[in-house]
């Protein structure tokens, strides 16, 4: 990608936004950058902010306070220049169902001043077969695809993905990620927004966690929330009755699991099973393992316990505390 | 693209959109066609007394039809369509391009007016072939033009202002025929009003641009009295469609 990052410039510059629907306060004060030629994942919860926030930047809706800039442009004044230079994929969109795939990317490529060729865009996102089917013939995961062909009919330097896999089967994903990163080879820069900690794991150079409104954490996805550096955790079931030496300490976790937290992993690992023979217990769902994106996300976004009960409560419970455990 | 090639290009594709829709196409061309043999069938031989005029019912359906053809593909398919393309998120993408918003809704009035003008010409052909009805030429001719052109505009901007009070598609056909069905037969379009019409009826009608337009209409095929006032209601109406389209329309589905 520095390959094609002409001369490392900013393709989106945003600076405490706030956006507020009455009451309810959907943005408050955010800030991130994107470069050019990056793909930038804005990733949280629904309600967090993300299409309020995508949508003040295609220049759909108009902010409440705060600097953004788009392709050095601003979208809540200069909306019409950058809208050729820009390509969005909404959430929700329809075409017109009865003309086929060619027709629609042709009649939306007439609205540019630059359009990019047809058949490169066809077989950018894997169409040609399709070229001459109407709209309504298409599987969900062809229509999306589609939608990205008509956001790329103009050839812009910028492109807005909000939740592009959105309700998809496994291998509809797995094709929706694989045009995402064929645009990423063309030197476009990325925006999308998603849910799903795995889409932003693999296709997002960046990563800003975004929950009610505010960033809450961003950076590589590899590096999120301290992901590279953060220890490993063993897990295991201790039968009834048995009693850990005093060295070994042990916070319970839900289902009769415990966890500790080791400072030197192979040594702490040694120590635990050398106990385990030498009294003869089998270590049941013995695990160890470093925190995933979405154990991270989970914490950041403090979505559990919102909507899934005591037991996910208790699990934020584990990783708070095992956050705090962190620390030497 | 420059922006006359873009407009024509923009209709070509409202237009192939259009007829390959058997719906829209249906409704739109099927029908007055249908209710002109239908209506003819049944009440044919009948007479309609224009006040000292009396002329064959057959006769006046094919001024009556042409008039339903001119609202149903203005008014009735504008706000149809307009409504399904709002809700399935199409405004709202076409917001996010460069195409300026008067250019994309312009083409689809044009393809209105078009198709509006295609259907007059059919009832007129149809009316010529089966059922003696005279077909308009000079001065008449001209007369009937404008007031075709000032109804189907007129017509096509009340189906923009219609949308903003449809809450969703599927509350389209029913708002839509709900507000056009009553004024079509109160305006005498589906069942002459005689000399015996109770006053107040024509008194409502009269309010509605359809009741101006339809006697426009029959001015052209009936030899009827010609009046600039049906002209001028049926645009003060357009206009105040247009203003409330322009003030009310909304890109985004509504929620």
């Amino acid at each position: 990608m520095a390959v094609m990052d002409r001369s490392g410039s900013t393709a989106v510059e945003v600076r405490g936004l706030t956006k507020a629907y009455g009451e309810l306060t959907a943005v408050a004060g955010i800030d991130f950058e994107i470069r050019s030629g990056e793909i930038f994942a804005l990733l949280g919860p629904n309600g967090a902010g993300k299409t309020t926030t995508i949508e003040i930047l295609e220049g759909y809706r108009q902010r409440d306070g705060g600097e953004v800039s788009v392709l050095g442009l601003d979208p809540g004044t200069q909306a019409e220049r950058l809208r050729s230079r820009i390509g969005i994929v909404l959430q929700s969109t329809g075409v017109d169902r009865y003309l086929t795939v060619a027709e629609t990317i042709a009649m939306y490529s007439a609205y540019y001043p630059h359009p990019r060729r047809r058949d490169e865009i066809l077989e950018l996102v894997g169409l040609e077969a399709k070229r001459d089917s109407r709209v309504l013939k298409l599987s969900g995961g062809q229509q999306r695809r589609l939608d990205v062909a008509i956001a790329l009919s103009g050839d812009p330097d910028l492109l807005f993905l909000d939740e592009p896999t959105t309700g998809f089967d496994p291998s509809a994903r797995r094709e929706a990620w694989e045009v995402v990163k064929n645009l990423a080879g063309l030197g476009k820069t990325v925006l999308l927004t998603t849910h799903y900690m795995d889409e932003a794991q693999y296709l997002a150079d960046r990563v800003a966690v975004i929950a009610g409104g505010r960033i809450v954490e961003s950076g590589p996805p590899a590096t999120l929330g301290g992901r590279d550096t953060a220890r490993a955790v063993i897990r295991f079931r201790l039968p009834p009755g048995a009693v850990l030496p005093a060295d070994l300490a042990v916070s319970p976790v839900a289902d009769g699991m415990v966890e500790l937290v080791p400072e030197t992993l192979t040594a702490t690992l040694h120590r635990l099973t050398g106990w385990a023979l030498e009294q003869g217990i089998e270590l049941e769902d013995l695990s160890m393992a470093r925190p995933t994106l979405e154990d991270v996300y989970l914490e950041l976004t403090g979505a559990p316990g919102a909507h899934h009960g005591e037991h996910i409560s208790q699990e934020a419970d584990r990783r708070r505390r095992r956050r705090g455990s962190l620390v030497p | 693209m420059n922006r006359p090639a873009l407009f024509a290009t923009q209709v070509r594709y409202v237009n192939k959109a259009y007829w390959r829709n058997p719906a829209s196409a249906f409704f739109t061309f099927a029908f007055p066609l249908m209710f002109l043999v239908i209506f003819t069938s049944l009440l044919g031989n009948g007479k309609v007394h224009i006040g000292a005029l009396v002329v064959k019912q057959s006769t006046y359906y094919v001024a009556a039809m042409s008039a339903f053809a001119v609202v149903t593909a203005c008014y009735t398919n504008v706000a149809m369509n307009v409504t399904f393309q709002r809700d399935l998120g199409v405004l709202k993408r076409i917001r996010g391009t460069p195409i300026p918003s008067w250019l994309y809704l312009g083409a689809r009035v044009v393809h209105a007016l078009l198709m509006a003008v295609l259907l007059v010409l059919l009832t007129t052909a149809f009316g010529a072939a089966f059922y003696h009805a005279h077909v308009p030429s000079g001065t008449t001719l001209l007369r009937f033009l404008v007031m075709l052109a000032v109804g189907a505009g007129s017509f096509a901007a009340l189906g923009f202002a219609i949308t903003a009070a449809i809450p969703n598609s599927d509350a389209a056909p029913a708002v839509v025929n709900a507000s056009v069905l009553p004024l079509l037969f109160l305006s005498g379009v589906f069942i002459p009003l005689g000399n015996g019409t109770p006053a107040w009826i024509r008194w409502i009608a009269k309010i509605f641009p359809i009741w101006h337009f339809a006697r426009g209409m029959e001015s052209g095929f009936l030899g009827t009295h010609f009046s600039w006032n049906d002209v001028l209601v049926v645009g003060i109406w357009g206009v105040a469609g247009l203003v409330l389209a322009i003030r009310h329309f909304s890109w985004e589905p509504r929620v």
